[in-house]
């Protein structure tokens, strides 16, 4: 039988135990369940594994996989191949972190209260946000959670949203607006960015949110320049989906007058993962505290006088406001939050400057590299942070199955998520690229056809 | 009785209490409701001007682990509200027939107030709340 | 055993460096000319600045201050603290695993793709469902994930009527917290005495409103709900549909399943159920089940098996969408699916065995001091009422710092709410009788010690390196970054 390693009783342990509760059997104790409704037979699964089997199974799978240690991936639009520092596995891998539960009981859980706290700060040093939450699933439900926020602030049920922000987050918002009867309207494009104009004519008194991306989905700096004013004219809420790297380097969502600021934080130390877990990052003005979703560690006192966290504001919660709460989120990235505090308490204010630095540094030689060759094309002018669109001669299909060969992961293809732009790509630079590894994608994209 | 009851107000089912003032009400929590709740930690108002109907929600009080509804004992519209409960939410616990009123109404129809229980009636209702 | 613990900022140092990082080798270029400086930010304040032995120091000592299942017993109802495999924990970090980027053709994701479909059969199986998705990333998320299907489901029908949702009034906290953002209204059923969902009431309430009935089998009170078939009947012959909560899905594997009690939709906890740690708050994982006429409107996109490949399948034109930006926490589906297959058939339903075994036999210990509301057989769990005690002077949450006095984690407290001064203890398998018999010694000597002297309770807990916290004053005042300015 699997798994006997984990369960301690023996066979005696048991025949006591059934003493004590007064059955004959451990079968009596299942007699609640309707026969109707009982299992015939056994469940029909694979045999069970020993230990080094499983890993051997589980390895052999993982073998099959081309990955950021076998390739060198310029995939991005979202989740990036940053670099991750030794020190966070050694921290995240600690088990009184990792197999703890909420911290509801905080006298035995300042750890990991105390690591909520110094993540909120961190993430209001970032974003220049006065509060920010323990964290949400991913960079796109924190994207629809924040527009539902802006909604329960404003009492308006209408979101726009630019066409420049992820699909993936736009996928998202769609379905959490759909369900409740929200509105949603996208803000067209205008040389991969926002079109301001459009952005003008469509607000109005009913808005309730403006949801835009900085930088934009195609790794364009946005001009946020006066946004802000015209946003706040009709009493709308102005959200920002910020890349936390970028944060190092540009202008905060604050300074130029977001309300709300979200993101992916898996940028922040956080292996990829196919996707997940990541970590959903979520902060705003103090104003809009009440509407905020998830959990919040605040400071405070003990019986003596001594400080120490605990999760604070609960009424907003699911656990008490029931069907008023301001969202349904209970489990959150908790652990995935402890490692983004971990890489920016190392990287420290200057690091993260430096990786940001170097993000742009790269993206930009990349860039003038890739503009020169024959048949390439940059979807867009602009500023580049890390990653720029780049429309190809032929399918990226083709295109990425022919750099796998040099064990290179190619970059995206964005076509399908707009129809309009054909045979478009996005190839993402971070700090992890170095000069020789771009000159071997511009030699091998030069090379295709 | 445990529990503090005024002379001269009227007080709901849902423990709210009115104090006329000519054309105008004055409301609050009751001492019941605020006993219940524990230390309250955070008050919504309402905007002044706001249109109330009685029976419906019309601010929220918030202690550590739990939330209540205030329900509007009678229909008109909000004239003050009291803005030391934004910074002293606590107030209504030290004193919820005084200094922790929450705000005033003026009075769509006097006549509602009729529907509101005196304090002999609101004591033996307490009792019997107590009971269950 | 007070243990002051500065913050990191506190620590910090100007000019200390915990990182390293390469020259940056391309061509240098002014950084006005790259990035022009009204979009440029001058520094970014405040982020410490320390060694990189300090950061390890700093966490490391934050890791002590903390209580975990490594750290000994955890009986937190309703959430399944069960011992967490350290496999899991390798298999995860695999680099074919863990450094996947989810936009990557699916020719070089095949194993990623084949463990998700493996894994979606041990699920269907395990559940009685026709599909899952992997996508959604909690518990909650799996809730409204499956609201929106069942949404989908009667919309499409033309049904536009059905927007209430049934859910006894045991429920988690989430269920009617997910059915509001569904854009749902809640319809509370009660109990009966026996703690069971009343069946008439039931009965009363299902209409052609009702889009569906939430409900958790095995109950939040432990108990199992013995007329599910009747329930699952008078709401299917109404046209409404029945979603499983599967939080307590650890009590009943390889027994029954919530396929074959009537249930259309489930959502399993695999951070319960499948052991994958709680990580202090996450990440979790939820995927959904669905029976066969609402495949249709799950989540894009479902991984089908061709000929001898994998793939991503979005050819789902009345799917309600995508839930996460991705495929949901994956990194969890890996630990879970290594649980999975490290148990089988029979491992899995040894497990549910051991964890009822375990609750009753704690469960007929603890009778003897405490009162238990509602003493029928018990599930993976059972909820004790402390109001004896409260009436002595200390309460549920008191007791619950006596306990942390005492080196035990607390069972949750004052849930569910239709029990006053509630304890609700799940033990969970892989406790042996040793440690659950400790417990309950440690629980009689409390009881004790409230007779003798409540006050001495109350005060506590004595021995954490905190005492007992000011909740209102976070609440009243609160401080929520450092420095409080």
């Amino acid at each position: 039988m699997g798994g006997q390693h984990y369960l301690p009783l023996t066979g005696d342990d048991r025949q006591a135990m059934l003493k004590e509760i007064g059955t004959a059997s451990v079968e009596d104790l299942f007699k609640d369940i309707p026969p109707a409704v009982r299992l015939k037979g056994e469940l029909n699964m694979p045999p069970a594994l020993s230990e080094m089997e499983a890993l051997k199974h589980l390895t052999d799978l993982a073998q099959q996989n081309r990955h950021f240690q076998n390739a060198t991936s310029f995939m991005g639009a979202g989740i990036y191949d940053h670099f991750i520092p030794s020190v966070i596995k050694h921290i995240t891998g600690r088990s009184e972190f990792y197999t703890s539960y909420t911290p509801y009981q905080p006298e035995v859980s300042q750890g990991v209260l105390q690591a909520i706290f110094e993540y909120q700060t961190m993430v209001c040093q970032l974003t220049g946000m006065d509060v920010a939450n323990a964290s949400m699933y991913d960079g796109g439900t924190a994207v629809a959670e924040g527009a539902v926020m802006g909604c329960g602030a404003t009492r308006r049920s209408k979101v726009l949203v630019s066409r420049s922000v992820s699909p993936f987050y736009r996928a998202v918002l769609k379905n959490y607006f759909h369900s409740r009867g929200l509105e949603l309207e996208e803000i067209p494009l205008r040389d991969g960015c926002t079109d301001r104009h459009q952005l003008a004519a469509m607000l109005g008194d009913d808005i309730a949110t403006v949801v835009l991306q900085q930088p934009n989905f195609f790794g364009l700096v946005e001009n946020m320049s006066g946004l802000a004013d015209l946003i706040h004219e009709h009493k709308a809420v102005f959200l920002v989906a910020a890349d936390p790297i970028s944060l190092g380097l540009l202008q905060t969502p604050a300074e130029y007058g977001a309300d709300i600021v979200v993101g992916e934080g898996q940028c922040l130390g956080v292996p990829a993962s196919f996707g997940g877990p990541v970590l959903g990052i979520m902060a705003s003005r103090e104003k809009f505290i009440r509407q905020m979703p998830g959990r919040i560690a605040g400071e405070t006192v003990d019986s003596e006088g001594n400080r120490g966290f605990v999760l604070t504001l609960q009424t907003r919660e699911q656990h008490i406001r029931r069907e008023k709460a301001a969202s349904n989120i209970c489990s959150n990235e908790a652990l995935v939050a402890l490692a983004a505090s971990v890489y920016l308490a190392t990287m420290g204010s200057q690091g993260i400057r430096e990786v940001a630095e170097q993000c742009l540094r790269k993206t930009n030689y990349a860039r003038e590299q890739i503009r020169t060759l024959k048949g390439f094309n940059l979807t867009f002018p602009g500023i580049n942070f890390k990653e720029f669109a780049l429309t190809v001669p032929g399918d990226p299909t083709v295109l990425n199955r022919k750099l796998l060969e040099h064990n290179i992961l190619g970059g995206v293809d964005i076509s399908p998520f707009y129809p309009e732009l054909e045979n478009t790509m996005l190839f993402a630079f971070t700090e992890k690229r170095n000069k020789a590894e771009i000159d071997t994608l511009v030699r091998e994209l030069e090379g295709w056809k | 009785m445990k529990y503090k009851v005024i002379e001269g107000l009227r007080y709901t089912k849902k423990h709210e209490w009115a104090r006329q003032e000519g054309g105008v009400a004055i409301v609050g929590l009751c001492d019941y409701a605020q006993d219940k709740l524990g230390e309250i930690v955070f008050v919504e108002l309402p905007d002044v001007g706001a249109v109330v109907e009685a029976g419906k929600s019309v601010a929220v009080v918030e202690s550590v682990k739990a939330v209540a509804d205030l329900y509007s004992p009678l229909s008109g519209t909000v004239t003050e509200i009291n803005e030391v409960l934004l910074d002293q939410p606590e107030t209504i616990n030290q004193d919820p027939y005084g200094e922790g009123w929450v705000y005033k109404v003026e009075m769509a129809d006097e006549a509602e107030l009729g529907n509101l229980m005196d304090k002999a009636a609101y004591e033996e209702f307490i009792i019997k709340e107590e009971e269950e | 055993m007070r243990k002051p613990k500065a913050l990191i900022f506190e620590i910090s140092r100007p000019g200390r460096q915990g990182y390293s990082l390469p020259t940056c080798d391309v061509p240098a270029k002014p950084l006005e000319q790259l990035l022009p400086e009204p979009l440029r930010r001058s520094a970014v304040p405040g982020l410490p600045e320390l060694s990189e032995t300090e950061v390890i120091r700093h966490f490391t000592e934050l890791s002590t201050r903390n209580f975990g299942v490594d750290t000994g017993f955890y009986p937190l109802g309703s959430c399944t603290m069960k011992y967490n495999p350290k496999v899991n924990e390798e298999t995860a970090a695999l680099p074919g695993f863990a450094f996947l980027h989810p936009c990557q053709p699916e020719e070089t994701a095949q194993g990623a793709l084949e463990l998700l479909y493996n894994m979606e059969q041990g699920l269907k199986e395990l559940t009685g469902m026709e599909r899952f998705t992997l996508q959604p990333a909690a518990g909650a998320h799996g809730e409204l994930t499956g609201l929106m299907v069942i949404q989908a489901y009667h919309r499409s029908r033309g049904d536009l009527k059905r927007n209430k949702v049934l859910i006894p009034l045991s429920a988690h906290g989430t269920n009617p917290a997910t059915v509001s953002m569904a854009g749902y209204e809640v319809v509370q059923i009660p109990c009966d005495e026996r703690g069971l969902v009343d069946l008439e009431a039931l009965k009363a309430a299902v209409d052609d409103t009702t889009s569906a009935l939430m409900l958790t089998n095995p109950s939040t009170l432990g108990l199992f709900e013995e007329e599910i078939v009747e329930m699952a009947k008078a709401v299917h012959e109404a046209g409404g549909l029945l979603y499983y909560d599967g939080a307590n899905m650890n009590a009943i594997m390889g027994y029954t399943r919530p396929g074959d009690m009537g249930f259309d939709v489930v959502h399993i906890n695999i951070h319960k159920t499948f052991s994958t740690p709680h990580g202090g708050g996450g990440p979790g994982g939820g995927p959904v089940g669905v029976k066969e006429r609402l495949v249709p409107f799950l989540p894009v996109p479902l991984v089908d098996k061709r000929g001898e490949g994998f793939t991503f399948n979005y050819d789902l034109p009345e799917s309600i969408g995508k839930m996460h930006a991705f495929y949901g926490n994956f990194g969890v589906v890996v630990k879970a699916y290594t649980y999975l297959r490290m148990l089988g058939a029979d491992g899995l339903k040894q497990a549910s065995s051991d964890a009822v075994l375990n609750a009753n036999y704690l469960m007929s210990l603890l009778k003897k001091t405490y009162h238990l509301p509602y003493d029928r057989t018990c599930k993976h769990e059972f909820v004790l009422s402390a109001r004896p005690e409260k009436k002595k002077g200390a309460g549920a949450g008191d007791i619950a710092k006596a306990l942390l006095d005492r080196g035990f984690h607390p069972p949750t407290v004052y849930f569910p709410l239709i029990v006053e001064e509630a304890l609700m203890v799940e033990p969970t398998e892989t406790e042996s009788k040793e440690t659950l018999d400790a417990f309950a010694r440690t629980m009689e000597d409390i009881a004790r010690e409230i007779d003798e002297d409540a006050e001495k309770i109350v005060h506590g807990p004595y021995h954490t390196v905190v005492g007992r916290l000011d909740e209102v004053r976070a609440a009243r005042s609160p401080v929520l970054r450092w420095p409080s300015s």
